[in-house]
């Protein structure tokens, strides 16, 4: 797969710009940006979208300011190392992408709900979120994974945190970031990178296999 | 017994930020073996420049910083109780200063303890004793990516057509890497255990990471065998990140130990290249970090 033009994309995303998106395309992504994984996926459907939950007055504001940042934005699947924790002084050490696929059963729905215009990650995601990728549309955009101090540089400012008792992993931050790196690896015209190499690799193991 | 919180907070610090030469070396062969432009290529790039900047800003290589893991060799004078209460000191002290993100979740409620000390697991720490006076501690950073992707097969599999044999747990092996794809965070490294039972599995399976990159494995059948995983993972055009690619797997260490007659585990533990191992040895007044 050949790398094509770089481009730059700035958060909140159009419609237009998505569409535009294929796999295989590097980006640097610039804009303010929300980190949210596990426990922050599972807080999205029990409190606001499935609703199994009560819904405190404290979060009820918190899910109004997020879904202002998160209208035409994008989630980071971060659990970043931060430091300043003591005087409130947030610095992003370290903040390189989580495995994304955990939240396969949530993100669709997540990211419906929030008219999100992307995702950032590892390891690519199933069919349920290319399926929300196509519908809103979205994108799935693919951070090299590890590359936590280069990532971190990228992160201009913390801006604020929600749901800190989560831990410093699991909360909500707000960043800004600036040319971000990223590779598209799902589109919103129903195309998977993850898909295209796990089933070229299945017909090479078979072949070894074979032998 | 002394107080070697200091050297030990400094061996976190190491393992963290300052990925060990052998290691950078094999990406760096791993970089060049990608096509030019290539997303696999852009994505090596990406990763040679995030371990210079680490090792010069002395920030974690990874956000993931794992579960810390120490194997500790100690001779006559060394007390594994206060070494324990030294290196739960000096995991809370590097956390403090960001050279760990803090990890220890409690299971039943979520809360994250915030200091890196959860119960007598987390970290773990083997201890082994040793003869003479000296003191050997490896410290090896996992993150869960790769932990996660970590398989234990129990042969014979008939899926894979795997007997109990090397050929089987070759099969088996090839399976697990096809099985991570990019997840754990290719080009990653395999550490292999053949027999025990599942849970010695897992820990020898760790321990054949400890081994270097460039030993040889002292039995011939395993070397060739490791040898052979790593080429045949290699046309599986994985690639770093699972973007497709020359690189998935960058080496592999395989261990045998004994088995029950009636169990034959194939246990795989799958390092992501970030792949963070340091030693401190002490010697008298000597201290070594390698």
């Amino acid at each position: 797969m050949s790398a094509k033009e770089l481009k730059r994309i700035t958060v909140p995303i159009s419609d237009e710009a998505i569409r535009d998106l294929k796999i295989g395309d590097s980006v640097l992504l610039s804009g303010i940006m929300v980190t949210g994984r596990d426990t922050v996926h599972k807080w999205f459907m029990d409190n606001f979208i499935a609703k199994t939950v009560p819904v405190s007055a404290e979060d009820a504001l918190v899910y109004e300011e997020l879904k202002r940042l998160l209208q035409d934005g994008v989630i980071y699947h971060c659990g970043p190392v931060v430091s300043g924790l003591q005087d409130k002084n947030y610095r992003f050490v370290a903040a390189g992408p989580t495995t994304s696929i955990r939240e396969e059963a949530y993100q669709g729905a997540v990211m419906e709900h929030f008219h999100m215009k992307g995702v950032i990650g590892k390891g690519g995601m199933g069919p349920k979120t290319l399926a929300a990728c196509a519908k809103i549309p979205a994108v799935y955009f693919h951070a090299i994974g590890g590359a936590a101090s280069l990532i971190a540089e990228s992160v201009k400012k913390v801006l604020g945190v929600y749901k800190l008792e989560f831990g410093v992993p699991e909360a909500l931050w707000v960043i800004q970031v600036e040319d971000f790196p990223v590779v598209v690896t799902m589109d919103s015209h129903g195309n998977s990178l993850h898909d295209e190499i796990q089933k070229q690799s299945l017909e090479k193991l078979e072949s070894i296999l074979a032998k | 017994m002394r107080d070697i919180t200091n050297e030990l907070v400094e061996l976190v610090r190491l393992t963290s930020t300052d990925l060990p030469k052998s290691i950078q070396d094999a990406l760096i062969n791993a970089r060049q073996a990608e096509d030019k432009g290539s997303a696999a290529e852009a994505a090596m790039v990406s990763i040679l420049e995030n371990v210079e900047m680490s090792r010069r800003n002395q920030t974690p290589i990874c956000q993931d910083t794992g579960t810390p893991l120490f194997f500790v060799k100690y001779g006559q004078g060394w007390e594994p109780g206060a070494l324990k209460a030294q290196i739960r000191a000096a995991i809370a002290e590097a956390t403090k200063r960001s050279y760990l993100r803090p990890n220890a979740v409690d299971s039943l409620h979520g809360k994250n303890t915030g200091n890196n000390l959860g119960d007598d697991n987390f970290p773990t720490i083997h201890f082994q004793e040793v003869a003479g006076d000296g003191l050997t501690i490896d410290l090896m950073l996992k993150g869960g990516g790769c932990e996660n992707v970590g398989r234990q097969y129990s042969l014979p599999d008939v899926g894979l057509g795997a007997d109990r044999d090397l050929e089987g747990v070759r099969k088996v092996v090839l399976d697990a890497v096809y099985q991570a794809q990019g997840q754990g965070c290719a080009p990653g490294f395999l550490g292999v255990a053949i027999g025990g039972d599942r849970g010695s599995g897992y820990l020898v399976s760790k321990e054949a990471l400890l081994t270097g990159l460039h030993e040889d494995n002292p039995d011939p059948e395993l070397s060739a065998l490791e040898q052979r995983i790593t080429e045949e993972a290699n046309t599986l055009e994985i690639g770093p990140m699972g973007f497709g690619g020359k690189s998935t797997v960058l080496g592999t260490k395989i261990r045998a130990s004994h088995r029950l007659p009636a169990s034959y585990f194939v246990t795989i533990s799958y390092m992501c290249w970030a792949y963070r191992h340091r030693t401190l040895t002490i010697e008298g007044t000597q201290v070594n970090y390698a």
